[in-house]
């Protein structure tokens, strides 16, 4: 494998250079994007300068026959955070980058004028060209015309037109098996830092490729055999996922008491029933929609599907819970098809859903828009869109807008709006948003499989004893997961069985020739981790940081009537191990 | 006594067919256990995971009271 760099800023236009993995031999996916950002970008520097860098790395495992190991990788310095930054995506990309022999692509440097550019990497190489013609357009535009520019055997990676904006809130897009742009980096802000870097698309062709080879072929197709077959065995991976999606939790959370509802007023929501994932999956099947959908060749949960609208047109893939819950519930809006447009807004405009439901959220708190009103959300999305003032506000996040319109419940941590669990109601997550070096993540460490859906154990989700510990195993295993560009999801699978655990771990070894135990998994997590906080302290991110928003440990949170209660000397032990 | 019952994602197909979305209310005895409710309703054990009584984990054996809240899923996650 090898790393391509493409410096943006150099003298005569952008420059293109392989180079061995070197000091990085071994990493990938987020193990890799944090080690070159901690080592490579000053934690002071200007997310949107010339100094930070954006690293898209696929896991160790991409490119490779390991059942739904196609995940990736995007890291940098965040703009909404100030910190360092892993936002994970599905979708093609990861597999056919890996594929072409690329453990990493790295955008540095700053663009002398405001040029735009496409980078084209194929087995022959790499182009990056001049092209304004693609300014401004949504990443669906912009994927039909390089279709027409590639052909259909490609995959790309874009931003719309928050990322040229270079808004906080900005994702990039990963199109799917079906070359539409739905799969998303979404947090942190990491298409404003492909924006700042003048790069609208990277189109990666998989004509002449072919899966990368195990070190020993034989006990790797075992052991992928044995890790599908749990995967496909477990009740959570092989039926609740297929058969509802992620959006099966809208009921479970809901009856918890911990789904935030009307910007984290309530925790639970009246009507929630018409958004569930129950409701979803039927909406879609009887309209001749798909309710069950991989993000990418070779995932074998399939936990996505195709939204279409009443007369059987395509929308959208199907909205994830954190979506549903965003744009629908924490704003109070019941209607699946105005969630299902706003989707697709955000993911045309480039947008993550997660921070631009909780920003409508605060909003509709200061009276922009009131609580309900889909028409309305549709509506400013659209003005984010075209970068009006207001839009431009609301594309830099909850904690931006909060400020703008003088709202103090603006849920957020260190920048980052918290997704679809009420600390409140569900301490565990309470935890991890607050101590995650990402800011308010739920895929972090989510603690949501223990406290809730017993997975993994059961531990009280209203009480705060165990919750740091708990959340620290959590977030240790997550780093490493997210390392191998395995989906988060087989976490479900390999917590409840050791074989499939045993199984993932010999795919790494049958893989690369090594004899890793689940003790160097642990490590792995843990220097990941380590190399966030590192650099995150050094950005400026102390333990003052590593808190939830104020109004958690002051309004008591119905149905339960808690607050958050695991206290800030508890919090500064997470990373004690 | 009347019980509010909500059966989630594949235990929806226990519900009667008088019902609201997800949910049916169910007319019981006093000292009806929650082991039980579940029981009339034909709801294999093994297919129930997560209970909640009023939002809160439960166990199966706790005695019902009027006006309560059951909820019933299998195995179910996401994220």
């Amino acid at each position: 494998m090898k790393i391509l760099r493409i410096n943006m800023g150099a003298t005569g236009g952008p420059k293109v250079s392989d180079e061995p993995m070197g000091q990085y031999e071994g990493l990938g996916g987020r193990a890799l994007t944090s080690a070159i950002v901690a080592k490579e970008v000053p934690p002071l520097c200007h997310p949107l300068g010339e100094d930070n860098k954006l690293v898209i790395a696929p896991g160790l495992l991409s490119g490779t026959p390991a059942a739904i190991s196609g995940r990736i990788s995007v890291g940098c310095k965040s703009p909404l955070t100030g910190g360092i930054k892993e936002a994970n995506s599905g979708g093609q990309p990861s597999q056919v980058l890996a594929m072409l022999g690329y453990g990493a692509v790295v955008l540095e440097g700053k663009p002398k004028n405001d040029t735009l550019y496409k980078v084209f990497i194929s087995k022959d190489g790499v182009k990056v060209t001049p092209d304004n013609s693609l300014r401004l357009l949504g990443n669906y535009a912009l994927v039909e015309k390089m279709k027409k520019e590639y052909g259909e055997k490609v995959s790309c990676i874009s931003i719309g037109q928050a990322g040229e904006m270079k808004m906080s809130a900005a994702s990039i897009a990963f199109t799917d098996m079906e070359l539409r742009p739905t799969r998303h980096a979404g947090r942190g802000g990491v298409g404003a830092v492909m924006g700042a870097k003048g790069v609208k698309v990277i189109v990666v062709s998989e004509a002449g490729t072919k899966a990368r080879t195990p070190k020993n072929p034989e006990k790797f197709r075992e052991a992928n055999k044995i890790f599908a077959e749990g995967l496909k065995k477990h009740p959570v991976t092989g039926e609740g996922l297929p058969a509802y999606g992620t959006n099966v939790l809208t009921n479970v959370i809901n009856e918890a008491g911990a789904y935030p509802t009307k910007n984290f007023m309530w925790g639970r929501f009246d009507t929630c029933q018409k958004i569930s994932g129950e409701t979803q999956a039927q909406t879609e099947t009887s309209r001749g929609g798909l309710a069950t959908h991989g993000c990418h060749s070779g995932c074998v949960i399939q936990c996505s599907g195709i939204f279409v609208d009443k007369d059987g047109h395509y929308v959208t893939k199907q909205p994830e819970y954190e979506t549903v819950w965003a744009l629908g519930g924490n704003c109070c809006i019941d209607d699946l098809d105005v969630i299902a447009q706003l989707d697709r807004l955000c993911d045309d405009i480039g947008l993550d859903t997660i921070e631009m439901g909780a920003t409508i959220g605060v909003a509709m708190e200061a009276g922009l828009a009131k609580f309900g009103d889909g028409q309305a959300s549709i509506n400013l999305l659209k003005e984010v869109g075209k970068g009006s003032p207001i839009g431009r506000i609301l594309g830099n996040g909850a904690a931006i807008t909060g400020k703008v319109l003088g709202v103090e419940r603006v849920p957020v941590v260190k920048g980052q709006a918290l997704p679809a669990y009420d600390p409140r109601g569900i301490q565990g997550m309470g935890v991890t948003y607050a101590t995650s070096t990402q800011g308010a993540d739920h895929t972090a460490g989510y603690a949501v499989a223990t406290n809730i859906m017993k997975v993994g154990g059961y531990l009280d989700p209203l009480k705060p004893e165990g919750q740091v510990e708990l959340s620290r195993n959590l977030q240790i295993a997550t780093a490493a997961i997210d390392a191998t560009g395995m989906c988060l999801f087989i976490a479900f699978a390999v917590m409840d069985q050791p074989e499939t655990f045993q199984a993932l771990i010999d795919l790494l070894n049958a893989f690369y020739g090594l004899n890793l135990t689940a003790d160097d998994v642990t490590a792995l997590g843990k220097q990941i981790l380590k190399t966030e906080r590192d650099f995150n302290l050094r950005a400026g991110l102390t333990a003052k940081h590593d808190r939830l928003p104020d109004f958690f440990k002051k309004e008591a949170l119905g149905p339960h009537n808690l607050t958050f209660m695991v206290k800030d000397e508890d919090l500064d032990k997470v990373f004690n191990w | 006594m009347k019980i509010e019952l909500r059966l989630y994602a594949s235990l929806g197909r226990y519900l009667p067919e008088k019902k609201e979305g997800n949910s049916c209310i169910a007319e019981v005895e006093p000292g009806t256990t929650i082991r039980e409710l579940l029981l009339r309703f034909h709801i294999p054990p093994e297919t129930r995971k997560v209970i909640f009584l009023n939002g809160i984990h439960a166990q199966g054996d706790e005695v019902l009271k009027d006006g309560d809240r059951v909820g019933a899923f299998p195995p179910v996650a996401g994220g």
